[in-house]
C-alpha cells in the first residue's frame, strides 16, 4: 500500500499547491507506515525537486499529451499508476484540477473521497479526515470507510518544507486513452500569482467608489507582492473582472493575509474568506460587520488609509 | 435536447450553523433552506436558455425527502418540464452519484447539469463522480457554453483565468457564476409548476464510503485589535511581528 499524490504542472513547472500536496502525503504516508509516491502527467523539468519535499519516489508519464487537460484521460492514467504501485491513498490538490479529478477517481477506484480537507487524518479509529463546511462557518470530521481514498487538499493549508532530497524521475508504460474533452485555449493573465494560490491579498469594495480609483489598492498590492480581489457588487456592476470576485458565489480564499478596504463585510463575502490566517480591515463604518471577522481594523477614509498603509510598507521593505 | 439539472437543498446564505446530538448533527432548527444557488442561478437558467433557443425539456432531479419538493416546485416554477425526485437522503457525494446515474443511465441525457458546488458541504464531487458513472466527459466550473449542432463550446474557470475547449456529444458539466443569469420565477410559472409532473422514484441499492462523524466550529477570532488611521506604521509593524504574515 502506497500514498499516491497527483502532482500538477503548469508551463513545464510543478505548481505550488502540488508541493503541498507532496509536503502532505508524506505526512500520511508516515502515519500510514507507508511511502508517498509523487505522479506528474505531462512536462515538468523539475520533477524530481518532489523528493525534497517528502516524495520517495516520483514518476513521470512525459507524454506531452498530457499537458491538456482532460479528467476522463488525467484520472484513467492516475489509476493505472496507482494500481501499478499500489496505491490505496490518492492525494490531489483541491484545485479546478483536483476538482475535476476527485470525484472520477473515486468512482473508478471505488474510494471514499473527502474534498478540500485542511488537516491530518486519525487512523485510530477507521480513517477520518477534517474538511471546512458551510462555506468555512464549520468543520466536519469525515470517516472514510472504504478501502481506498481520494483526497483533494485545501490550498495554504501546509507550508511545504524541505525534508529530503531530489530523486531520479522514473517512467511508467500507461496507456493514454483518446481524449474526449478538447482543448481549444487557454487564457490565463500572466505574472499574477492566481487568487486561490495567493498567499496575500488586497481586496476592495464598493467603498471605492468608482473603477477609476483603482489605483491606490494596485499599489498596495505590489508593494505586498499581493494579488487583487474585489466583493460581489463591484464584480457585478463591472468596475472590476469577475475572476477577482471573492466570496460565496466567486473565489474562496486562505491567503496568509487577506486586507479588505470599503467592503463592509456581508455573511456572503465573508464565506470565502474567512479562513484567511489573518485579516485586516479598512472601513469608515465603524458597525461595519467585517470589523468583527478581523484581526487589525482601522476605522478610517480608505483613501487617506490605503496610501498610508502602502507608504508605511515601502519604509518597513526598503529596511529589510 | 434533452437536459437534465440535478439540484441540491442547502440552508439559506445567512442561516445560523449549529450542531445538536453532541456535534454529530446539523441543528435544522429555524434553518431556512432554498436551492442550491449554483443550481438555481447559473445550472438551471443556462439549461432553460438552451431549451428556450434549441427546444426540447428540461427535467430536474433532487436527491432526497419530500421535504425538498418545495425547491423542486422552484425549478418547476422557473421553467423546468418535469422533476424527478429519488426518495432517499442525500448522504453523501458519492451515494447521491450513484443514486443520480442508477436513475439516469437509460435515460439518454443530450447534457446533465450541476452546480459547481453545494454551498452547504463545499464537495464538487458529485459532477465527476456521475460523469465516471455514466462514461460520460465533464466539464467543471463552466461559466460559459454555447451548443451548436451537438458540438459545445465551453469556458472553464481556472486559476486565473480560462480554459475553453470543445465537447462532442452528451456530457455532465458543473456551472459556475457567469453562465447565466439568475431568473426570478413569475406568477404563471408558480401557478404552472403546480401542474407540471413531479414523479417519485425509490432509490437504488447503493453503498455509502463516507459520513461525516462529527462538526466543530472554527476557533472564533479572539477580537480585533485597532489601529489609529495615522499610524500605518504600527499596523505594518503588527503584521510583521505579531501576525507574522509579512
Amino acid at each position: 500500500m502506497a500514498v499516491l499524490v497527483y502532482a500538477e504542472t503548469q508551463a513545464n513547472k510543478i505548481k505550488k499547491a502540488s508541493l503541498e500536496c507532496v509536503f502532505y502525503g508524506n505526512k500520511i504516508a508516515e502515519i500510514l507506515g507507508t511511502e508517498c509516491i509523487a505522479l506528474v502527467l505531462g512536462s515538468a523539468s523539475d520533477a524530481g525537486d518532489l523528493g525534497i519535499y517528502g516524495a520517495s519516489r516520483v514518476i513521470q508519464v512525459s507524454d506531452s499529451s498530457l499537458d491538456a487537460f482532460d479528467s476522463s484521460v488525467h484520472s484513467d492514467v492516475v489509476v493505472q499508476v496507482a494500481d501499478q504501485v499500489s496505491a490505496d491513498t490518492v492525494i490531489l490538490a483541491h484545485s479546478s484540477t483536483g476538482k475535476s479529478l476527485i470525484g472520477r477517481l473515486a468512482a473508478k477506484m471505488k474510494a471514499g473521497s473527502v474534498s478540500g480537507v485542511v488537516g491530518l487524518p486519525n487512523v485510530d479509529n477507521g480513517f477520518t479526515v477534517d474538511k471546512s463546511v458551510f462555506s468555512g462557518k464549520a468543520i466536519a470530521s469525515y470517516l472514510i470507510k472504504s478501502d481506498k481514498r481520494v483526497l483533494s487538499l485545501s490550498g495554504n493549508s501546509f507550508k511545504p518544507e524541505a525534508i529530503g532530497a531530489a530523486v531520479a524521475v522514473e517512467s511508467t508504460d500507461v496507456t493514454i486513452p483518446a481524449s474526449t474533452v478538447k482543448v481549444l485555449e487557454v487564457k490565463r493573465e500572466e505574472g499574477i500569482v492566481p487568487l486561490p494560490e495567493a498567499e496575500l491579498v488586497v481586496s476592495a469594495g464598493r467603498g471605492m467608489k468608482g473603477p477609476e480609483n483603482w489605483g491606490i489598492i494596485e499599489d498596495l498590492a505590489t508593494v505586498l507582492g499581493a494579488t487583487t480581489a474585489c466583493s460581489r457588487p463591484v464584480a457585478d456592476i463591472g468596475w472590476r473582472p469577475h475572476h477577482e470576485h471573492v466570496g460565496q458565489t466567486g473565489v474562496a480564499i486562505k491567503p496568509n493575509l487577506y486586507i479588505a478596504a470599503g467592503i463592509s463585510g456581508a455573511i456572503q463575502h465573508l464565506a470565502g474568506v474567512n479562513n484567511s490566517k489573518v485579516i485586516v480591515v479598512i472601513n469608515k463604518d465603524p458597525e461595519a460587520p467585517f470589523f468583527k471577522a478581523a484581526d487589525y481594523g482601522v476605522e478610517g477614509d480608505l483613501f487617506d488609509v490605503v496610501p498610508k498603509l502602502t507608504a508605511a510598507l515601502k519604509e518597513y521593505k526598503s529596511s529589510i | 435536447m434533452k437536459i437534465l439539472v440535478c439540484i441540491t437543498k442547502t440552508p439559506e446564505t445567512t442561516a445560523k450553523i449549529a450542531f445538536t446530538d453532541g456535534n454529530k448533527e446539523f441543528n435544522k432548527d429555524g434553518v431556512q433552506y432554498i436551492m442550491n444557488p449554483y443550481d438555481e442561478w447559473y445550472a438551471l437558467v443556462r439549461a432553460l436558455e438552451l431549451k428556450e433557443a434549441n427546444g426540447g425539456t428540461v427535467t430536474v432531479l433532487n436527491v432526497g425527502d419530500s421535504s425538498n419538493d418545495i425547491i423542486i416546485r422552484k425549478g418547476l416554477a422557473l421553467g423546468a418540464d418535469d422533476a424527478v425526485r429519488i426518495d432517499t437522503d442525500a448522504l453523501s457525494a458519492y451515494q447521491t452519484a450513484a443514486q443520480i446515474s442508477a436513475y439516469a443511465s437509460d435515460k439518454s441525457y443530450d447534457l446533465i447539469f450541476l452546480g459547481k458546488e453545494s454551498i452547504d458541504y463545499n464537495g464538487s464531487e458529485v459532477g465527476g463522480l456521475l460523469a465516471e458513472m455514466l462514461s460520460l466527459p465533464y466539464v467543471s466550473y463552466v461559466s460559459h457554453l454555447e451548443v451548436s449542432g451537438g458540438v459545445s463550446t465551453v469556458s472553464r474557470d481556472i486559476e486565473g483565468g480560462v480554459e475553453v475547449s470543445e465537447v462532442s456529444g452528451p456530457f455532465v458539466l458543473s456551472a459556475a457564476k457567469g453562465l447565466a443569469e439568475q431568473r426570478i420565477a413569475n406568477m404563471k410559472g408558480i401557478m404552472m409548476s403546480k401542474r407540471k409532473p413531479l414523479t417519485v422514484v425509490p432509490p437504488a441499492d447503493v453503498e455509502n464510503p463516507v459520513e461525516v462523524v462529527s462538526y466543530t466550529l472554527p476557533e472564533g477570532k479572539s477580537g480585533v485589535k485597532m489601529i489609529a488611521p495615522d499610524d500605518m506604521q504600527e499596523l505594518v509593524r503588527l503584521l510583521h511581528e505579531e501576525a507574522k504574515v509579512i
